[in-house]
């Protein structure tokens, strides 16, 4: 019998956070050793199976966390994936790319993918429905990867330090390449949430992220309602006890037991590549995708 | 452990489920809690605090063994020392105030002049630094978050004054405590509703430097999850957690 003081908040139901990030010694903050040691602390205590991560290159040091430099991708990207080999039990990662640069947007993939990256991670370098992200979304429909793209809940105006998108930009995107999946990134991560669950109901190929440290009370209720609980993924991103929160609100928003085992895991064990979260089944999820998610790569 | 920071009533600026006091009495049953200090939020937006302060009292009657009003009194409206008054004898828990809403800066005298009655009457002043993360808000909501200045310049307005400040993160908390004197930070509480925790574990930070005893239970509800301070004190450090004792001034 397990000590209920060590079991689990979450339950032991598998748990796939889908926008988790970290950081390394080139992060320019001191204390990053001690910040990712915590993500993985709170993870335990949580009862996350597998963390999917990235590293916007130096978060800033050396050049911006939204338009990072091609160098510094590089070692972010080579950080998240020591951090995945160093805990192959629960760590996973996106290659974090910026769009700009294509050539080496494209290298950086299929370096990354080589060495174990199951998703790609776009910022906010350029706009999500710009040409420029068309060649990304090409291998990432060919190579069966999810794409995490950064959103801000309505774009309404610009926003100093990003070239900034909402679900209507990634929705002209997701049209374009029916068959990428793409991941519409914390719906709880600022901006009007009302406007994305809008703007991308009808989009099959786009997944909401529930992460972000919004816990505003309605953004569950209109999320599910709006594309149904085989299109939400769970997620933490920089709050896990928003994670946490929302997890245990969505029994409150009336998902049944089978409806919150496709938010917890399912859904991610359908859009990642298969097998490619650690103590996540994979039997029997893959009959649920549709066409238009299949993955060419299977 | 009681909820220092609840409220009723429609937003005006996205609709809100059921902010209702017989729902909010269901909440507190399902989240273990023992009871809530209530406020009315429609009233942080009217200019004349009287309608929204009967409509408060007047829906919590039924449930005043959990629920406790907490009406908004505006300093300068004409005969507000009456209006306040009138709070104190009706049961006012605490006091509400919003002085971004009112358009009154830090050193605005009327501030002063509440907090000062306040302290006269032995009532806290709960202040709100936002209802919404500002990246969301409705262009009509022009009003900025609450400035460290107004929370310092009202804690000194009355020796005597006690205030609680609701829905502030690390960087306001911290600027406000240590731009304080120990007296003057003694009377200063912070709700942990818009704390956050793990990885960054500013809650757990300001426990261990600013000191448990300067933090209550808020959530933010019906504008936040209830769930979510549960879930920051579920993810404390064990060691941490016994420290959170959350007694109300």
């Amino acid at each position: 019998m397990v000590d209920p003081a060590l079991a689990p908040l979450a339950g032991s139901t598998p748990l796939v956070d889908v926008h988790a990030h970290f950081h390394h010694r080139g992060s320019g903050r001191a204390d990053w050793q001690r910040v990712n040691a915590a993500r993985l602390r709170a993870g335990e205590r949580i009862g996350i199976r597998a963390h999917i991560a990235s590293i916007l290159g130096s978060w800033g040091h050396t050049s911006p966390t939204y338009f990072p430099s091609p160098a510094d991708l590089t070692v972010g990207n080579d950080a998240m994936l020591a951090l995945a080999s160093e805990h192959p039990d629960r760590i996973r990662c996106y290659v974090s790319v910026n769009p700009n640069d294509t050539a080496h947007a494209r290298d950086e993939i299929a370096r990354c993918v080589e060495r174990g990256a199951v998703g790609i991670k776009l910022a906010a370098s350029r706009r999500a429905d710009d040409a420029l992200l068309d060649p990304i979304a090409d291998e990432a429909a060919r190579r069966g990867l999810p794409v995490l793209h950064h959103i801000w809940q309505h774009r309404t105006r610009e926003w100093p330090g990003q070239e900034i998108s909402d679900g209507a930009d990634l929705g002209r995107l997701a049209h374009r390449h029916p068959r990428a999946s793409f991941i519409l990134a914390h719906i709880g991560g600022g901006g009007d949430w009302a406007h994305s669950c809008a703007a991308v109901r009808e989009i099959s190929n786009i997944y909401i992220d529930l992460s972000g440290s919004g816990v505003d009370r309605g953004m569950l209720d209109l999320a599910y309602a709006s594309v149904g609980a085989s299109r939400l993924l769970w997620g933490c991103d920089i709050t896990m006890e928003t994670g946490l929160a929302k997890l245990r609100a969505l029994e409150t928003v009336g998902l049944n037991e089978d409806e919150l085992a496709e938010v917890r895991w399912r859904n991610a064990a359908r859009i990642f590549p298969h097998n490619a979260l650690p103590g996540i089944p994979t039997s029997g999820v893959a009959a649920r995708r549709t066409d238009a998610h299949a993955r060419v790569s299977q | 452990m009681i909820d220092v920071n609840c409220l009723i009533g429609a937003y005006p600026f996205r609709e809100l489920p059921h902010p209702a006091p017989d729902v909010l009495v269901r909440v507190l049953a399902r989240e273990g809690l023992d009871g809530a200090w209530v406020g009315h939020l429609p009233t942080a937006f009217h200019r004349d605090v009287t309608a929204g302060n009967e409509a408060l009292f007047a829906a919590l009657e039924p449930h005043r063994a959990l629920l406790e009003p907490v009406p908004a009194i505006r300093p300068g409206w004409p005969h507000w020392q009456l209006a306040l008054a009138n709070a104190h004898a009706d049961g006012a828990r605490a006091i509400r105030a919003y002085p971004v809403q009112w358009g009154m800066g830090a050193h605005d005298a009327r501030l002063a002049a509440l907090a000062q009655a306040c302290a006269e009457i032995g009532l806290p002043l709960v202040l709100t630094t936002r209802f919404e993360d500002v990246r969301q808000r409705s262009a009509l909501d022009s009003s900025s978050d609450l400035t460290g200045a107004h929370i310092r310049a009202i804690v000194r307005a009355d020796p005597n004054a006690r205030v609680i400040v609701t829905c502030a993160g690390r960087a306001l908390i911290e600027e406000s405590h240590w731009g304080l004197t120990p007296d003057e930070r003694a009377r200063l509480w912070w709700d942990i509703s818009w704390i956050w925790g793990p990885p960054e574990d500013d809650l757990a930070h300001l426990l261990q430097t600013v000191g448990a005893e300067r933090f209550l239970f808020g959530s933010a509800w019906p504008l936040r999850l209830a769930q979510s301070p549960i879930a920051s004190l579920d993810l404390l450090p064990p060691e941490l957690r016994p420290l959170f004792t959350a007694e109300v001034p």
